[in-house]
């Protein structure tokens, strides 16, 4: 092939990806005037250039759109969607027939005569009557190989993939077009093909680079290992100055090293590339997918910028474009199917991506229909691939990861997109072939996420070197956020035990902490218990902070990331391991599997983390509030809001009572149920009293017991830490103390289940829509209202509310928070007022203070009425008021 | 101290043999007393007492990792891999076989490393059905030596742990 063919083939392919992208925007403004300049430009240049090499088919392909093209440009053609998609079929012929000529060297013969007289007839202005796009379109999800696909005489694909490699789906093809190839015809993957050694670029970003020079990647490999190896020597050249303290070779070595930290950053800056260039077709292939089965689609992508290695870019492309398919076809429902279940019609696919802890997370989520358990039990049943006993003792998740097994897929039926069952397990291979792993999470009716990890194993990474159980061991730079030296006397930070699970409270916040030697089961020089002494590596994973304990901390250094062997690649704690200065060998840590098994919070989805706001990072109440400072059970102080306790009674212990197996006392006329808050209650002795906190909703009352109360007092409501035992919501600091704050809902459900047993429902359940910022006043309130009797739905903040009127959700009621950061209650209550769908819903404002002024700057703006937060019966009495109103009206 | 491999032919008595196109070359190493031979063109190196690095929570038969030339080896303890009682606190320390698998180096520490000999190709056994489990697991083949049974391991047998 010749330089000049070679050439246009790179700039054509490239101008094609761009128009791909180009016409999508187009197709959401049609007015665009300057999309469609760039998009006109394009085709004519293309056109041009074929012309010039004499590549005919092309030309007249491309002259037929450009065409219609030059209609739309100046106006005298309306752009439509079945003209984009007209154009965008063009496209497609253009590149099968690029791919061809890259293959074969020369066009591939065939007839477009279908193509350009529908072109020809758009530009005349008559539309097909039907849409264009055929749902013929045939997914090669194993290689092309297997796909009988190939009808013309040049075989393009075929010999791209030498290895099975689930390659993306063809667009739909133009109607009538038998001699087109229908393989997949990705330019960038075709570049690999037109791989003769022949290069990628050195920058591939997708906006048009000023200047580029194309180098093949074997030589930017070969120049990677060696400033490895350079690294290496210069970690052991400086270790070995260190000792000797030579002052003359101090200074050039300085040098040296700055030198080579600025080459290695340029050597791995080359091979870098956004993730956003994987990134590239997929608006174009949800697009056609939606169009295809009939559903609407929304694709989120972010993170685009993320960079990682470009040979990695290479081999996860093809299992993303999978996923993203599989998301549209199985995961998302219909719009009727959307609207029954009271979702948004436009379902949503969300790719994100972001960098940590040394790795690169890839998260595609979509919000449909989630893994069915009982599905996949029943195929895996039917497959025979385990016993109905086995099946018994999994957990859920283990059951969802049954769809990466070979041959699974519990698609009912097999649609050209997917549900050949031959995707999730090569998805898996692929990923862990670069030794990543692929984890998933899903919840039935609401959706389901995947999460790739990657890791980035040609990095150099600066890691601090630390010591634990007598063994050294690197982490990670770029998790370590600071160090704390635990010292076991009163200065300094101390390292607290709650419930023996050791914490450090680190500058008003709680910190849980993990000590490295336990963890990795290494023995530990016999410490006295009592003496927590070390540092702690204080290390963010995600949203969540925690702490590594360490014996000793040595310094931080540039170390060579190397995958450890096979054999380990099951230990999560590790994420490689390198050789140091001195030319021992020691392994990096993973703050991320270390998370996950000391099972601080890293399992929680990052969406909701990120939503809630909750975490270590605490749920901040901005209002003070009133807590009752109780002892039970153990030392630990005890708290609960007091507006949510009815009274505080100390009953002579001969009152207390038991019938049933239930612990009860005669309270007021009638009975009430006791809880303990330990399992072993012993009663005190008789004449002694025993101290009861006691709750009311409506008519019933439940006592729970307590050791004594301690104090009232007013303070900031910072929830932090993980709840780990039901019955709490975490844990808080409280008057410089540890406190843990109980979750009364719980409590009440153990005085008996038929506590929250609402009396029959005679209607539907109203649709209530709760706006409050604050997780802990949403923990407080949603369990209230739902056992009242009300679906609730809660938004954390007045914007994604309104985002819910868009999408269009709908309720029969509003209870808002005044103080929210961005659009407070008020500015909520006006833009609802004003106009929408929700214009004539009853609103009510949920305020901490309750007077006059900020009543009437409530109804002012909208409000039907106004409750206090910690007030529930308050709260539920204008509920019911509200909602008898609008059932009259 | 290293030992670069050179196949060089040697029988017992002295006089260099011309390796008949039937016969293969090993490389000979004992463990617990056992002779066993590993395919000469399998070993990368062979090395005398290396510093290990422990690798905490790895399968117990993984002795570690080792450096050779800036690449990690991971070392793997021959005598747990094939469940035979650990090496005496007073013997000297191992030898490395260093081999390759799947890009991968692995280093299969024995008690010592013998010579590199040439295997009739008539003189190979299939494995006797009184041989232990474990080695019956990772043996291709036995030969007869002279007085002593050498067992021939299957390298990739071996390196499947876990």
């Amino acid at each position: 092939m010749d330089d000049l063919l070679a050439d246009f083939l790179t700039e054509t392919n490239e101008g094609l990806a761009a128009l791909d992208g180009a016409l999508l925007k187009l197709e959401k403004a049609p007015d665009d005037r300057q999309t469609l300049s760039e998009i006109f430009r394009n085709v004519h240049t293309i056109k041009g250039t074929c012309g010039f090499l004499g590549l005919s088919r092309l030309e007249k392909v491309a002259h037929a759109a450009e065409n219609v093209l030059g209609k739309y440009r100046d106006g005298s053609l309306k752009v439509t969607p079945e003209g984009i998609t007209l154009i965008l079929s063009a496209l497609d012929c253009l590149k099968s027939i690029v791919s061809g000529i890259e293959a074969a060297g020369n066009e591939p013969a065939g007839d477009d005569g279908a193509l350009i007289a529908a072109l020809d007839a758009a530009w005349r202005g008559e539309l097909p009557a039907t849409p264009v796009t055929a749902p013929a379109a045939v997914v090669a999800e194993v290689a092309a190989l297997e796909e009988p696909v190939v009808e013309t005489a040049v075989a393009p694909e075929a010999e791209v993939a030498p290895e099975p490699t689930p390659a993306a789906a063809v667009p739909p093809p133009a109607p009538a077009a038998p001699t087109r190839a229908e393989s997949d015809a990705e330019p960038a993957a075709a570049t690999p093909a037109a791989a003769q050694g022949q290069g990628t670029q050195a920058q591939g970003a997708p906006a048009a680079a000023p200047q580029t020079i194309r180098v093949s990647v074997d030589v930017l490999e070969d120049l990677m290992t060696l400033v490895s190896e350079l690294v290496l020597t210069r970690n052991q050249l400086l270790q070995l100055v260190r000792a000797r303290n030579d002052s003359a070779l101090t200074v050039p070595l300085q040098r040296l090293s700055h030198i080579t930290s600025e080459l290695q950053e340029g050597v791995m800056k080359t091979r870098m590339q956004p993730i956003g260039n994987a990134w590239q077709k997929l608006p174009r292939i949800v697009r056609d997918l939606a169009n295809e089965l009939g559903k609407k689609i929304e694709l989120v992508m972010k993170g685009a910028e993320t960079e990682l290695d470009r040979q990695v870019l290479e081999l996860i492309k093809d299992p993303l474009t999978h996923m993203v398919r599989n998301s549209g076809d199985h995961g998302l429902e219909t719009p009727e199917q959307r609207r029954a279940v009271g979702k948004p019609e436009v379902g949503r696919i969300t790719l994100n991506a972001y960098h940590e802890g040394g790795h690169i997370i890839i998260e595609i989520g979509d919000d449909g229909r989630g893994l069915s358990v009982e599905k996949i039990k029943a195929k895996v049943l039917a497959q025979g691939l385990t016993t109905e006993a086995e099946l018994a003792g999994m957990s859920e998740r283990e059951i969802q990861h049954f769809i990466f097994r070979a041959g699974f897929s519990t698609a009912a039926a097999i649609t050209s997109v997917s549900g050949r069952g031959v995707g999730m397990d090569v998805v898996k291979t692929n990923v862990e072939k670069i030794g990543g792993t692929i984890e998933l999470r899903s919840v039935e009716g609401k959706g389901t996420t995947f999460f790739i990890k990657i890791p980035l194993t040609l990095a150099i990474v600066s890691a601090l070197i630390v010591e634990a159980g007598g063994e050294r061991f690197a982490i990670p730079q770029i998790g370590v956020v600071e160090l704390v030296r635990a010292s076991g006397n009163a200065e300094g930070a101390q390292i607290e035990r709650i419930h023996d699970t050791p914490v450090m409270r680190l500058r008003e916040r709680l910190l849980p902490l993990v000590s490295l030697s336990r963890l990795l089961q290494l023995e530990q020089e016999a410490a006295e218990p009592g003496k927590d002494e070390g540092f702690v590596v204080v290390t963010q994973v995600g949203a969540n902070v925690f702490g590594i304990i360490v014996d000793k901390v040595f310094d931080t250094e540039e170390i060579v990331v190397k995958p450890v062997a096979p054999i380990l690649r099951h230990v999560t704690m590790f994420s490689g391991n390198t050789i140091l200065g001195d030319g021992s060998v020691i392994m990096i840590l993973d703050p991320n599997g270390i998370a996950r098994a000391t099972g601080v919070g890293a399992d929680g989805p990052t969406e909701e983390i990120a939503q809630a706001a909750e975490g270590p990072r605490g749920a901040r109440s901005t209002e003070r509030t009133a807590l009752l400072l109780f002892r039970a059970g153990d030392d630990t102080p005890k708290a609960v809001p007091l507006g949510l306790v009815a009274r505080l009674e100390d009953l002579p212990v001969e009152s207390i009572e038991h019938s049933g197996g239930k612990t009860l006392v005669q309270y007021r006329g009638k009975l009430m149920p006791l809880v303990s808050m330990s399992g072993g209650w012993v009663p005190p002795e008789p004449g002694r009293r025993q101290a009861v906190l006691v709750f009311n909703d409506r008519d019933r009352a439940m006592g729970l017991m307590v050791d004594a109360i301690l104090d009232v007092v007013e303070e900031h409501l910072n929830i932090e830490g993980a709840a780990e035992q039901p019955g709490f919501l975490g844990s808080a600091v409280i008057c410089g103390k540890v406190t843990d704050i109980i979750d009364c809902a719980w409590w009440l459900r153990q005085a008996g289940d038929d506590w929250f047993r609402q009396s029959a429902a005679a209607h539907t359940p109203y649709r209530v829509l709760l706006v409050e910022d604050s997780a802990f006043f949403r923990h407080l309130l949603v369990p209230g209202l739902t056992a009242a009797g009300y679906e609730v739905t809660a938004v954390d903040s007045a914007t994604q509310a309104l985002q819910m009127r868009e999408q269009g959700a709908s309720f029969d009621l509003i209870i808002s928070d005044i103080e929210m950061p961005d659009l407070d209650g008020l500015g909520l209550a006006r833009a609802v007022r004003e106009g929408g769908a929700w214009q004539a819903l009853p609103m009510v404002a949920l305020s901490g203070r309750v007077d006059n002024e900020r009543m009437r700057l409530a109804r002012d703006a909208g409000f039907t009425s106004y409750v206090g937060k910690s007030d529930r019966e308050a709260l539920l009495v204008t509920l019911r008021e509200c909602l008898a109103a609008t059932t009259i009206a | 101290m290293q030992t670069e491999m050179r196949p060089t032919p040697k029988a017992r008595g002295g006089a260099p043999i011309m390796p008949d196109s039937a016969a293969e070359m090993f490389l000979t190493l004992t463990v617990a007393g056992q002779l066993c031979g590993v395919p000469v063109l399998a070993v990368r190196d062979i090395l005398a007492a290396q510093a290990i690095t422990r690798v905490p929570l790895a399968p117990r038969e993984v002795a570690g990792s080792l450096n050779l030339r800036g690449r990690i080896v991971t070392a793997i303890d021959l005598r747990r891999r094939l469940g035979l009682p650990p090496r005496a606190a007073n013997a000297p320390a191992a030898m490395s076989v260093v081999v390759e698998q799947g890009g991968e180096l692995y280093s299969l520490l024995s008690d010592s490393v013998g010579e590199v000999l040439p295997l009739r190709a008539d003189g190979f056994a299939g494995n006797p059905p009184t041989l232990d489990a474990v080695w019956r697991d990772v043996s291709r083949a036995v030969h007869r030596q002279d007085d002593r049974l050498l067992i021939v391991l299957d390298v990739d047998r071996i390196l499947a742990i876990g």
